[in-house]
């Protein structure tokens, strides 16, 4: 006789939390979702699901691009606080040099440059924090610094055009339904699946939890810590080629907000501050989440006065979610 | 066993030979970098002007360091803490003193109490959310500088009108005597306050404690929860404090007062060879840390650099200055 084995929510749902820590991310994802689309006028309208989808993912992508980053940083124990300004370089790169859709060969350059700056202000970081073993908030924040006054050398007033057929592209195209901007999240989360189901991501998970560890027992932890810093340099040049097509334009503080909502979008999906904890996925729902508060709360038609203060509230009160939990557990138990 | 011994000792010795403490090296270089201010063109010439163009760069870091107070504070506590609400929290205190006041000197000392309470509440709930709710210290108090922030944009409705009273300003912007000004003594007196706080007192010797390790002191019998929310408090009034005296000088407040001073408040800690990891460092050094990064953003300026320059050279120099002495034990070691 087969044992049907009864099927126990609360075990499953430990099990979850244990295994992906994504839980809590995805609960508020789904709630955060739901008020949205409910305070949306006629969403079974067709046409209308693929409109919002694309008009938020396409918003979104830059800053989802720079957190998966951050979240990959912080798995391996770093912080990278230079993100946002390397968005900052790339962006201002493209509207300087991508002005006319003639010249592909020069504007492929272009966009190779900008992602080969990513990976040196990776390479950079990863250097000062990894090999010289200093530490990576006050590093990173110098370094931001220096990419920002590049930013600013370059295009000292806001400006620049991106043709339009570019532009066209990214913001309106979509594939059995689904704007281009949310397959792209799809392709990293597979490629970052690939590896993290690898040598890569075993060892990632190893010098961020104990560093020490991982060393005596042979994890190569400074190249492991470096490559993270490259993987989020990469990823913030990806980030700023989006948010150049997004905007058609260039601004040398238009990635100067990416790098604090990196963390909190990180930290929101789970990914823990001292490393070792959390996954890539709970991150990406971690910056949805974020977006769809902000689009919430511009859809309630609040007073102006009020957005920041909800805004920052609803925010801290969903980081104090998991804590909250385990704070009534406790009480019980006693 | 003996001759281990010894042989250990001297490779100590040797060892330490050749490595100068954080804050000398910190101090070293603001005094080249001083001299070096000199020589520009538009630097100083005489012995008068120098005094003044010394004097006016401590008035100028002490914004920092007081700020760095709070910030030490809450480093050294460990467990990853940094307290990123502190520049909202100075403007708030700035805002409360420029608007309350409004030129009447009888309120100085209510308003100074009130400016002190809402940094130490902005603390404590710093503190109750890392140490109950399990927050990472970095997002709870990146979450409350924009609770602050949203709640002075409510408060005040982007109308700032108000006055600095009169004794503050002879106090805390004008020279007070022997030509040196009033903030310096102001200045002094916390400074000393903090360094017999950290090294003379029960509460400094517990905070080293659980910077170390949190297990160990909790088991040798220190109040952890307490301690933590105590140096947040402390951290948050501070921070409160810094916002009363930098609206005494500048005599003037706007919605991003603050904000300049938090980052450079974080680096000052981190250049007095304070551990990020908690557990080490010395308020000593935090002052010879605000002084350098106050002396690079004046020469900065006197050179008459372009904005993006500036920045770079800024972020380039600190990054030099950290690689000096900044590095953590190896891996191998």
């Amino acid at each position: 006789m087969v044992k049907l084995k009864k099927f126990n929510f609360s075990k499953w749902w430990k099990k979850l939390n244990v295994k992906y820590s994504i839980s809590l991310s995805l609960l508020l994802l789904i709630v955060t979702t739901i008020l949205y689309t409910v305070l949306q006028a006629n969403i079974f309208r067709p046409g209308t699901l693929n409109r919002l989808l694309t008009s938020n993912f396409r918003t979104w992508l830059p800053v989802i691009l720079v957190t998966i980053g951050q979240a990959i940083v912080l798995l391996g124990g770093g912080l990278d606080l230079s993100n946002g300004s390397i968005v900052s370089v790339g962006n201002v790169i493209l509207a300087l040099t991508v002005v006319s859709s003639n010249e592909p060969g020069k504007n492929i350059l272009m966009v190779l440059i900008v992602l080969g700056f990513g990976i040196i202000a990776g390479i950079l970081n990863g250097f000062f924090t990894a090999y010289l073993g200093l530490q990576p908030v006050i590093i990173t924040f110098a370094s931001s610094y220096i990419y920002g006054g590049l930013a600013l050398l370059l295009l000292p007033n806001p400006g620049g055009a991106i043709p339009r057929d570019y532009t066209n592209v990214y913001r309106n195209t979509s594939i059995l339904g689904l704007p281009i901007s949310l397959l792209f999240i799809g392709v990293v989360i597979l490629i970052w699946a690939f590896f993290r189901s690898r040598k890569y991501g075993r060892f990632l998970y190893a010098v961020g939890g104990d560093a020490n560890a991982a060393y005596t027992t042979g994890v190569p932890v400074t190249w492991m810590k470096i490559s993270t810093y490259i993987i989020s340099g990469l990823l913030a040049s990806l980030a700023a080629i989006s948010y150049s097509l997004l905007t058609g334009s260039g601004f040398s503080g238009s990635g100067a907000e990416m790098a604090l909502a990196s963390v909190t979008g990180a930290v929101l999906g789970g990914v823990s501050m001292s490393g070792g904890a959390g996954s890539v996925v709970g991150a990406i729902f971690g910056s949805i989440v974020l977006g769809n508060i902000r689009n919430i709360i511009s859809s309630l038609r609040l007073n102006s006065w009020w957005r920041t203060l909800v805004n920052a509230l609803v925010i801290v009160i969903s980081l104090a979610g998991p804590g909250l939990v385990g704070l009534f557990r406790r009480k019980k138990i006693k | 066993m003996n001759d281990i011994q010894i042989n250990n000792d001297a490779q100590i010795k040797k060892k330490r030979r050749f490595r100068l403490s954080p804050p000398v090296t910190a101090l070293i270089v603001s005094i080249i970098l001083f001299l070096l201010s000199g020589l520009l063109p538009n630097g100083f010439n005489t012995w008068s002007t120098a005094v003044n163009q010394g004097l006016n760069i401590v008035r100028l870091a002490s914004f920092i360091a007081i700020i760095g107070a709070g910030q030490t504070l809450v480093i050294i506590s460990g467990s990853e803490g940094i307290d990123l609400s502190a520049g909202s929290v100075v403007t708030v205190g700035a805002l409360i003193t420029y608007m309350f006041i409004d030129g009447n000197n009888n309120l100085i000392l209510p308003i100074l109490l009130l400016v002190l309470g809402m940094g130490a509440l902005v603390g404590l709930i710093n503190g109750l959310g890392i140490m109950y709710l399990k927050i990472s210290p970095f997002v709870m108090t990146l979450g409350m500088a924009g609770v602050v922030q949203g709640a002075l944009i409510l408060w005040t409705k982007g109308y700032y009108d108000g006055e600095v009273a009169p004794i503050m300003t002879r106090i805390i912007a004008r020279d007070l005597i022997w030509g040196i000004p009033g903030m310096i003594f102001v200045w002094m007196i916390i400074g000393i306050a903090i360094a017999l706080l950290l090294n003379r007192t029960r509460f400094g010797k517990q905070l080293f404690a659980i910077g170390v390790n949190r297990r160990t002191a909790r088991l040798s019998g220190v109040k952890v929860t307490r301690m933590v929310i105590l140096t947040y408090v402390l951290a948050g009034a501070l921070a409160g404090f810094s916002g009363f005296l930098l609206v005494g000088y500048t005599q003037n407040a706007g919605p991003n007062l603050g904000a300049q001073y938090l980052f450079p408040s974080i680096i000052a800690v981190a250049i007095g060879g304070t551990q990020m990891s908690g557990g080490k460092g010395s308020y000593f050094g935090t002052i010879a840390g605000a002084i350098v990064i106050q002396l690079i953003t004046s020469l900065l300026t006197t050179m008459q650099l372009p904005q993006a320059l500036q920045q770079i050279i800024f972020g380039s120099l600190l990054l030099g200055i950290l690689v000096i002495y900044g590095r953590n034990k190896g891996l191998r070691q």
